[in-house]
């Protein structure tokens, strides 16, 4: 059998987005791989994310309901991962490439002895084998990889596949496992940033400030201008290393990779770093007082302006 | 308490790459410096040990032998000692494969925590701390910013993870992958420098560790992403607000 076990991201009781991009990934591997997609819920009190993952375009949904789930911890979800996967024989496991599919996926991948892509962005056939593409070096390199291991554990970046249309109801299977809770590691808390605003990775505009900015109360002009079109707020490394953002809202290679509809990149002078998470956003515009700023040179459209001057302006002019 | 710290000696990314004819990398023309990320690991550890919290701080690094280098520059902002692992081709070496021989070498040294980058700037992975930490059996908190050993043999981390920040409280031993806001790392003085020189620096092979690696996944050549082209700089705001309507048409 060669299944593709694709692991579900969920919080609160819903299914988080970032599970549907690696599930259009794993439409993409079934075209080469056949086989079976199975959704794997691994949680506590989980049944609806179980049903709501029934209808996101896989065919078959495994539920693992216990209070060993209820918080996430990578040694709890690692075995459990591992088990499904064997017992379901998978031929890939996938997760999003998110904190917390970077977090648990390599840990599951040594204890199946699989080898591991990181943050794939294509999945193709080469010399009858699958393969697949992955940035490397801060986005400027695409490295193409293939596995030889029985189990390929495979984390997709969310900003490059389509969620699969949503189809009809697949079956839930539950499985109990039996896992002791891990008792070298304890959950302490999880600091939420709240926000009324779409998550970075799926909005479809995102309003982004630099240290250029200066101080955490400019950002404010951004929040502002970000709520007018309905986008997120996101930040340089420098703003969020300066204190002005928090540290959420980083974009960058060591960040959120994001690729909205428009990105307004303000006072952000554009280290590669910062490139590497938002050149595949489809239109770039850049307010930069600095006409020699680097990222010029991929925006479309470019304001050489004082951004206390052209932000209000721009929102004034946009209401 | 004894700290193992990881470094990579890893292909300075700031250049532009340039492949050769058959899709391999050239290499050729590329610099090699210490991952940055191990910068802030190194640097916790050396910080640990200056509050007299850790009494001993391995250096180790997977690597060729040209990576005494990049060991050296670590060993300069602090450390007891460096121990190498020598291979001879890195780059055909996978996570799983250089995750096992650092399991080899924490079955060896017994660190009570070992502090690794949370990615290397090259080939950006950001999979052995996890993966280690499954082969020895230990906890792993990754993503750190924040790292407060307790005295009753545990560790409370503080984790950069989606939506916000997490805090877990892992025992020791336990693996811990470092992230940009963990510390800012120290210059190496000239007088780091000068001792740096001076420390011990063994060097190993994997199969001295008794590891036989065979990596599962094989690189089969690089391409360069597509090219994003410049495009126009408006005179004003209000020339913005019309190419983003009429235009782009991206704003209604």
């Amino acid at each position: 059998m060669s299944n593709i076990l694709v692991v579900a991201e969920h919080l609160e009781g819903k299914l988080r987005k970032a599970t549907l991009p690696t599930i259009g990934f794993a439409k993409k591997a079934q075209a080469l791989t056949g086989g079976k997609i199975i959704g794997l819920v691994l949680g506590h009190n989980a049944a609806s994310v179980a049903a709501e993952l029934a209808t996101a375009g896989v065919d078959h949904v495994i539920l693992v309901d216990s209070a060993i789930y209820a918080d996430y911890l990578a040694e709890a979800y690692a075995p459990a991962v591992a088990e499904i996967a064997k017992v379901k024989g998978a031929s890939i496991v996938a997760a999003p490439a998110s904190t917390t599919g970077k977090d648990f996926l390599p840990r599951a991948a040594a204890r199946m002895d699989a080898g591991m892509i990181s943050d794939a962005i294509e999945v193709f056939s080469h010399n009858g084998a699958v393969a697949y593409k992955r940035p490397v070096w801060a986005g400027n390199l695409i490295a193409r990889e293939t596995s030889t291991s029985a189990i390929t554990a495979v984390t997709v970046r969310m900003t490059n596949f389509d969620a699969p249309a949503a189809g009809a109801a697949a079956p839930i299977e539950t499985i109990s496992l039996g896992f002791a809770a891990p008792d070298d590691t304890q959950f302490l808390s999880f600091d939420r940033v709240k926000s009324s605003r779409p998550e970075l990775t799926d909005a479809a505009a995102i309003v982004a400030g630099g240290r250029g900015l200066k101080s955490a109360e400019a950002f404010k002009m951004l929040e502002e201008l970000a709520d007018l079109i309905g986008g997120a707020v996101g930040a340089s490394r420098a703003a969020v290393d300066s204190g002005y953002a928090p540290n959420d809202w980083q974009i960058g290679q060591t960040g959120k990779i994001v690729a909205p509809g428009i990105y307004f990149a303000v006072a952000i002078s554009g280290a590669i770093q910062h490139l590497a998470g938002m050149k595949g956003s489809k239109v770039i515009v850049t307010i930069n007082k600095d006409g020699e700023a680097p990222i010029y040179q991929i925006s479309d459209y470019g304001l050489v302006a004082d951004a206390f001057k052209a932000v209000p302006e721009l929102t004034a002019a946009l209401k | 308490m004894k700290i193992l710290a990881t470094v990579k000696r890893v292909f300075d990314t700031d250049g532009k790459p340039k492949l050769t004819a058959d899709a391999k990398l050239d290499v050729s023309s590329i610099d090699c410096k210490l991952n940055p990320f191990d910068e802030y690991g190194v640097e916790e550890a050396v910080r640990l040990q200056e509050k007299g919290i850790a009494t001993e701080v391995v250096i180790c690094c997977v690597g060729p032998e040209e990576a005494q280098k990049e060991m050296r520059t670590a060993l300069a902002m602090g450390g007891d000692r460096g121990l190498l692992v020598k291979v001879n081709d890195t780059e055909s070496l996978d996570t799983l494969s250089i995750a096992k021989i650092l399991a080899a070498v924490v079955k060896k040294e017994k660190p009570d925590l070992v502090i690794l980058g949370k990615l290397s700037t090259d080939s950006e992975n950001n999979q052995v701390g996890q993966m280690l930490a499954e082969l020895t059996g230990l906890p792993q908190a990754t993503f750190a910013f924040k790292l407060t050993p307790d005295a009753g043999g545990w560790a409370i981390v503080g984790r950069e993870v989606d939506g916000g920040t997490s805090d877990v409280k892992v025992k020791l031993p336990a693996i811990i992958t470092a992230d940009l806001r963990l510390n800012e790392p120290r210059y190496a003085s000239l007088p780091g420098i000068m001792k740096a020189k001076k420390k011990p620096l063994e060097i190993t092979t994997p199969e001295a560790l008794g590891v036989s690696v065979k990596p599962a996944i094989v690189g089969i050549g690089y391409e360069l992403p597509p090219a994003r082209k410049a495009g126009i700089k408006v005179a004003s705001v209000a020339e913005l607000v019309d190419k983003l309507r009429n235009e782009a048409k991206v704003i209604s």
